[in-house]
């Protein structure tokens, strides 16, 4: 089986985020592969040994998401690409990604494509279906089970709690929840391969694309942090008084009940 | 600079849910005095029309197919595109849920446009429609325009305010025919796990649990005063790693965001993770046993105490305060 997965450099869920000038401050902040991508990858590399075949990790990034890459193939992925978009383009959107994904993927011979449902920083979920359509094929989003069988797939999908039992074929893109699988720490055997895997870099121009195809269709004009909350108050008392002047301050203070 | 703005009414058990008329409300704001059209797609919807216009759609339009019953991506994607034929729009606004987050990039994608996903605000800003949308699951915002082509949003749950439900209100219900094939994708069974029907993106107060809870049985307690409150029950990493409940319950920032009226935290410590999902709900409620855990920080009220003492009295208290206000 030939698949691909979808893969972001994202900021660490421990980090605390910053702005400055109107853009996040990324100096000093560690960076992960966004934890939903993980199980992609991670649905794969099983996928893999389970039926054979081949798992290439690709990102659209800059120098930097390297890191990230190699931790896949330090993982177990086969190959990784990464389509520099640094020095093209200033800022992108889903749109922007999304079509350069597909445009590198349209003449490929794909099988499965998994990806993570959201990432967490700019936290949409477009790109994976974006890609599924872009490319004409089916798509499966949130899914908590895969089975391949030949061309057959049948997928469990999680619908805001609710489990779907969906069957499908292959070719397929499925963006991937939480409780997937549980992925897997690089041992330091994987480490020492990840470096002599393939690593293919790409530019927009190695894929016919002009500034403008890509160009953003939405533009963020602002960035804030939200406002910091009043410290709140903790109760004193007797148990039975603060949790009667819970109810009362909730009933008549916060007006919530 | 008036627009014509079509809205997506969603169903659950039969009824159109809240998020909907939320949508209509952004759908007033987005079309700048112009027309805000409701779409209604299944296999029998029409008759949920007319609350569609008592809460501020102009008109509604309606797909139906026995196919259109379920909904999957394809059929949903055949029925709305032949309304977007129909109608040629100039914005297009879905609520953020499991079927919004699912329909929009693909129909974006058939469109090539932008998409604005999971707004929490819409505003209007010299003359220009601005969205407010959360980035780092909440730990910042930012606002963004379309600079290009169809004003297309998804709008997250609780957070814009519908308008006033008026029953006077008439518009044009009519339907559209889609001819609805090559599903490529099957729905086979559905296993319901929510058995309260609250869902936690759209419920008003979610009870939430974290590692202080200890067990699967832990969570009872919760259960029984989310019932008091007509809540829902969520839970913190922690928990779910444990094994206490289910992954599909996580708060947080690998998870889900929510923002209901209130938000009580029991035994959450309130790592930075779990903060990111729920630190924008109006009520923080904190209930640990660690005067110094991180979530009484971001808590309006917070009692230090065992929860397995706290919440059951809670509960009475609550359920005296219900009957009360009959």
């Amino acid at each position: 089986m030939n698949m691909y997965v979808l893969l972001k450099r994202t900021f660490d869920t421990e980090e605390k985020i910053s702005i400055s000038g109107g853009r996040i401050q990324e100096d000093g902040a560690e960076f992960i592969i966004n934890p939903y991508d993980e199980y992609a990858v991670e649905e794969a590399i099983q996928l893999r040994d389970q039926h054979g075949g081949e798992v290439t990790v690709i990102t659209v990034g800059s120098d930097e998401s390297e890191k990230q890459l190699r931790t896949a193939l330090a993982m177990g992925a086969d190959k990784a690409v990464l389509i520099n978009s640094e020095e093209d383009l200033d800022d992108g959107d889903q749109y922007t990604t999304a079509k350069i994904l597909t445009e590198y993927l349209k003449d490929k011979e794909v099988d499965l494509i998994l990806a993570g449902n959201v990432a967490i920083d700019g936290g949409s979920g477009q790109v994976g279906p974006r890609v599924a359509e872009g490319l004409g094929i089916p798509y499966v989003t949130t899914i908590t089970d895969i089975e391949v069988n030949g061309s057959d797939v049948s997928v469990t999908r999680d619908v805001e709690g609710d489990s779907e039992k969906i069957k499908t074929s292959l070719p397929l893109l499925v963006t991937c929840q939480q409780g997937l699988n549980e992925p897997r720490y690089p041992s330091l055997p994987g480490i020492m391969k990840a470096k002599k895997k393939p690593l293919e870099e790409l530019e927009l121009d190695d894929l016919d694309l002009e500034e403008d195809d890509v160009a953003s269709k939405t533009k963020t004009i602002d960035m804030y942090m939200p406002p910091e909350k009043a410290a709140g108050r903790v109760l004193e008392g007797d148990l039975s008084d603060q949790v009667k002047e819970l109810a009362t301050l909730l009933r008549s203070e916060a007006k919530v009940i | 600079m008036s627009k014509k703005v079509l809205v997506l009414g969603e169903t659950r058990a039969g009824q159109l849910r809240n998020v909907s008329f939320e949508a209509v409300a952004a759908g007033k704001t987005a079309a700048q005095g112009g027309e805000v059209i409701g779409v209604l797609i299944g296999d029998a919807v029409s008759s949920l029309a007319e609350e569609m216009i008592q809460h501020g759609a102009d008109r509604v339009l309606t797909v139906e197919d026995e196919k259109l019953g379920q909904y999957t991506s394809d059929g949903f994607a055949q029925a709305l595109m032949a309304v977007i034929e129909q109608e040629q729009p100039d914005g297009i606004l879905f609520g953020h849920t499991a079927l919004g987050k699912d329909l929009s990039p693909k129909i974006a994608a058939k469109l090539n446009t932008g998409l604005i996903s999971d707004a929490t605000a819409i505003n209007e800003e010299n003359g220009e429609i601005v969205f407010t949308r959360p980035i780092y699951s909440g730990k910042a915002f930012e606002k963004v325009v379309v600079e290009d082509g169809l004003l297309f949003a998804t709008v997250r749950p609780n957070n814009i305010e519908p308008l006033q439900k008026d029953e006077t209100r008439s518009g044009d219900v009519s339907s559209v025919s889609a001819s609805i094939k090559d599903l490529r994708t099957i729905i086979q069974d559905v296993v319901r796990k929510s058995t309260d029907g609250v869902d936690l993106s759209e419920a008003k107060v979610i009870i939430a649990g974290g590692r202080g809870v200890k067990s699967e049985e832990g969570f009872q307690p919760l259960k029984e005063l989310a019932d008091v409150l007509g809540g829902a029950v969520g839970a913190s990493r922690g928990a779910c790693d444990a094994d206490y409940c289910d992954y599909s319950l996580q708060i947080g920032q690998t998870g889900k965001v929510v923002t209901p009226d209130l938000y009580i935290a029991c035994g959450i410590s309130g790592a930075i993770q779990h903060l990111a999902g729920m630190s924008n709900s109006k009520v923080i409620v904190a209930i640990n046993k660690d005067p110094e855990a991180d979530i009484f920080k971001v808590a309006d009220y917070g009692i230090v105490g065992d929860l397995f003492e706290v919440i059951p009295m809670l509960t009475e208290e609550f359920k005296k305060v219900k009957a009360g206000s009959l």
